[in-house]
């Protein structure tokens, strides 16, 4: 995976280290670091940054009541706390296999012969997969917020570059843009947004509150 | 001819790997005396109670044992693996959906590790606190609330750049030879 060139920029992977990012956009962020061996090391000294300051923090005295109480649940077996691990399937990484619960996407069509499925969608924002035909566009679009678009499968390009497996587009509320998939495979992007989408044209504009993007 | 003296893991790293290999409790119990204390001061600097602060470093802790089988000493020191843990309970805290974590990658196949790393991921986690304690107060502030969990990704954007480029040149040495140990791992 070396000939990923863009990455997750500094400021949202300290977010993510901290446990601080928006979950839509933690998501992506998980998915390109199970990509990315760059961002998995950056995101190691981060997390080296984090636990140093965890080591030279204000200490606060621990009761001895509550160390007899930990001491005591040693021997329990776990309960709770050991969570299901999505593999990786095909061209979908761990945490997209998580996002779609294991199960394969369903995909539904917003015209153009792009489909998207959609995995989450409340108040911080929406995640999504869309699957773009070779030649085809994404529905011309501005942000009222960030988009993160991951690819998974394929290639994409707009105005600001080309985009392959594993890039990363970061898009904020200045960029007007119009991403084409590439000749070859179908372009298989993962999307997240912090706030709803706004299309330039009025069927999508008309659409947008029924396919909830 | 004698040895030359091996240059021996911090106290901690060893402490970890008991815990890791033997489940030895009595090297858990000197782990909770040092980590509990801390993981206590930044629940409180969140603005929880004595009580509920306790009640997270109890958690933490707790976890720390019930997932010692991922601590690798050759990836992570353990205040950032502890670092880790306390994160992802803070976020099971604020939401319902299960937190987005990447893919894990094997541990190294070797049980006995290339010690030359461990020590040297060692060295460079004791000159990052030392450059840490030498930053000036306000971005040292700074600093610490990106990376405890209290400013937002915008707020990170927006108001950490001096402080975060310090940072960054710190752990750049760190990241070269993270960057080289995952290239040998897969």
């Amino acid at each position: 995976m070396s000939q990923i060139k863009h990455h997750i920029p500094e400021p949202m992977l300290v977010a993510y280290a901290a446990g601080s990012l928006e979950h839509p956009f933690a998501v992506v962020v998980a998915t390109h670091v199970s990509l990315c061996d760059e961002c998995r090391a950056r995101l190691g000294a981060h997390e080296a940054v984090g636990g140093a300051l965890l080591e030279g923090q204000t200490l606060e005295a621990v009761s001895a009541s509550a160390k007899v109480a930990i001491l005591a649940q040693l021997d329990e077996a776990p309960t709770g706390d050991l969570d299901p691990t999505y593999e990786r399937t095909g061209v979908f990484p761990g945490p997209v296999m998580e996002a779609l619960k294991g199960k394969p996407p369903r995909w539904k069509s917003v015209g153009g012969g792009v489909r998207q499925t959609l995995l989450y969608s409340k108040d911080d924002g929406s995640i999504r997969l869309l699957f773009i035909p070779p030649g085809r566009a994404v529905p011309d679009h501005g942000h009222n917020g960030i988009e993160l678009t991951l690819v998974l499968q394929g290639a994409f390009n707009d105005k600001t570059g080309h985009f392959g497996v594993g890039d990363l587009e970061v898009a904020d509320d200045t960029l007007e843009h119009t991403p084409i998939a590439e000749p070859g495979a179908p372009c298989i992007c993962l999307a997240a947004t912090d706030a709803p989408l706004r299309f330039n044209s009025l069927i999508p504009r008309l659409l947008q509150p029924l396919l909830r993007i | 001819m004698p040895k030359p003296p091996q240059p021996a893991f911090s106290d901690q790293t060893i402490l970890m790997l008991a815990v890791r290999d033997k489940r030895d409790r009595a090297a858990f119990e000197q782990l909770f005396d040092y980590f509990a204390p801390r993981l206590k001061g930044v629940a409180m600097r969140s603005g929880l109670s004595s009580s509920a602060a306790e009640d997270v470093a109890q958690e933490v802790m707790l976890s720390v044992w019930r997932k010692a089988d991922k601590f690798d000493p050759h990836r992570a020191p353990v205040a950032a693996w502890v670092f880790q843990i306390a994160r992802n309970r803070r976020i099971d805290m604020v939401r319902k959906e299960n937190r987005p974590l990447p893919e894990e990658i094997k541990m190294a196949d070797d049980v006995e590790g290339d010690a030359s790393q461990i020590l040297a991921l060692e060295q460079e986690a004791r000159q990052l606190r030392i450059a840490l304690g030498q930053m000036k107060a306000d971005q040292r502030d700074m600093i610490e609330k990106a990376y405890l969990g209290e400013l937002t990704h915008k707020e990170i954007s927006a108001q950490t750049g001096l402080a975060l480029g310090t940072v960054k040149s710190r752990i750049r040495l760190g990241l070269e030879r993270l960057r080289h140990d995952l290239k040998g791992m897969r």
